[in-house]
């Protein structure tokens, strides 16, 4: 039996959330498909406890977010009951793991821009996406500084993982633009303090990037042609198939619980 | 009425001290009030509601530590306790007690060190050997066994160690 989709009634701050809460969801399970697979037992615990963290945040997000649509909604509808349409994560975090290089330069991207979201999130006049910010920019710190190590590592190792992490950069960085747009649902939060502009936060993030990228003696590329359509529900195929794994238990056997 | 204060003060203060005795499932020789998760203690109509914060985000520990803390105030004759999250002001290690430091030390685990070392990129903390003391010490992986726990490893007496990192 099919199990229908949960409809969300997308305000602007429950739009907002639900974006945010995705991005961590997405990222948290692309990670912990690393479980048993990393190529050392300290990644594997690492993939998995940043895994962890995110997993965290998504679930402080969504139960936000349900308490703001006031709708019966909760986190394990909004995870689970949603399809890719209705799904708002940046396209990035949904790119498969490919190998070890492509998950830390996706990584990498990421977390250099959520350490510096979260960082000025606390500032937000919303006191609970404040109080969720203060606690994520806490393990963004960590995950930044694991992915940046790593990306140095790679471009300045081997000829092979020189090779794997300049084509990872190639690959993923049409999906960076993404991170910085703004709509005009985000913009009369924007207006009224409770988020923050992201583009405020890219010549920091373009800085970070490009050190850490040097040190690896690794370039950007000079394209600037982005990628774009997650934050309104059009995804890559990719989604779809993370989806199907992520929800098949609540789609074969509706409402269960452990 | 000023017999319910004084009642509903005592039950406080006895909820209080059962609930201070829960431990950390992970940690077993630190208590939720030497880590500083224990935040609150208030008592409406007669029933006890406890307030935590929650370490990090994604720690599985904080379930079992919610329902530890309901039995306990169960078996202390507390009928039908409740527990209550609170994400503001977010939880610091810098709130772990003098007494949880020690304990943890001789535990095995290296204490946090104040948070300010956090944004130290590229690993320029120094930690301590819980075993012999040395600080002659290395980082194998920042992230370890639990959310909050790093990997060390003591290049004097050469024993591997926990160090329950900054937050």
């Amino acid at each position: 039996m099919a199990v229908a989709n949960i409809q969300v009634s997308e305000t602007p701050l429950v739009l907002y959330t639900l974006r945010r809460a995705d991005d961590a969801l997405i990222l948290g399970h692309r990670l912990s498909e690393w479980c048993g697979h990393a190529p050392m037992l300290e990644e594997d615990m690492a993939l998995a406890n940043m895994g962890l963290d995110l997993l965290g945040q998504a679930r402080e997000l969504y139960t936000y977010a349900a308490k703001v649509e006031g709708r019966g909604n909760d986190e394990d509808k909004f995870a689970y009951l949603r399809d890719v349409r209705q799904y708002r994560n940046l396209l990035l975090l949904e790119q498969p793991n490919g190998d070890f290089a492509r998950t830390m330069v996706r990584q990498f991207f990421y977390a250099a821009f959520a350490d510096l979201y979260w960082r000025a999130m606390m500032r937000s006049t919303d006191a609970t996406l404040a109080a969720i910010a203060a606690k994520s920019e806490k393990e963004s710190a960590y995950h930044v500084r694991h992915s940046s190590e790593w990306i140095v590592r790679l471009g300045d190792g081997t000829e092979e993982s020189r090779r794997r992490a300049q084509g990872a950069i190639d690959e993923l960085w049409a999906f960076t633009g993404e991170m910085f747009e703004v709509d005009d649902s985000e913009r009369g939060l924007i207006d009224g303090g409770i988020a923050i502009d992201p583009a405020n936060l890219r010549p920091q993030w373009l800085k970070t990037v490009s050190d850490v990228v040097r040190e690896a003696t690794l370039v950007l590329p000079d394209n600037n042609w982005m990628q774009q359509g997650g934050r309104s529900g059009r995804h890559s195929e990719h989604l779809g198939h993370l989806l199907s794994e992520l929800q098949s238990m609540q789609r074969t056997f509706p409402g269960a619980t452990w | 009425m000023v017999t319910a204060i004084q009642s509903d003060t005592d039950l406080r203060r006895r909820a209080w001290e059962a609930a201070s005795q829960v431990v950390d499932p992970e940690i077993p020789v630190l208590t939720i009030a030497d880590l500083g998760v224990l935040r609150d203690v208030e008592v409406h109509e007669g029933r006890v509601e406890v307030a935590i914060t929650p370490t990090y985000s994604g720690c599985p520990a904080m379930y079992m530590i919610a329902l530890e803390i309901e039995l306990a105030l169960e078996r202390a004759g507390m009928p039908r306790p409740t527990v209550r999250t609170v994400l503001s002001p977010a939880w610091t290690t810098d709130w772990m007690s003098e007494d949880g430091r020690n304990k943890l030390r001789e535990y095995g685990i290296a204490p946090p060190q104040a948070s300010n070392s956090r944004r130290a990129l590229f690993g320029e903390q120094q930690v301590a050997c819980p075993q012999c003391g040395s600080d002659n010490t290395e980082l194998l992986s920042e992230f370890g066994s639990t959310s909050c726990k790093a990997l060390w490893r003591c290049k004097a007496c050469c024993e591997p160690f926990d160090y329950f990192k900054c937050h």
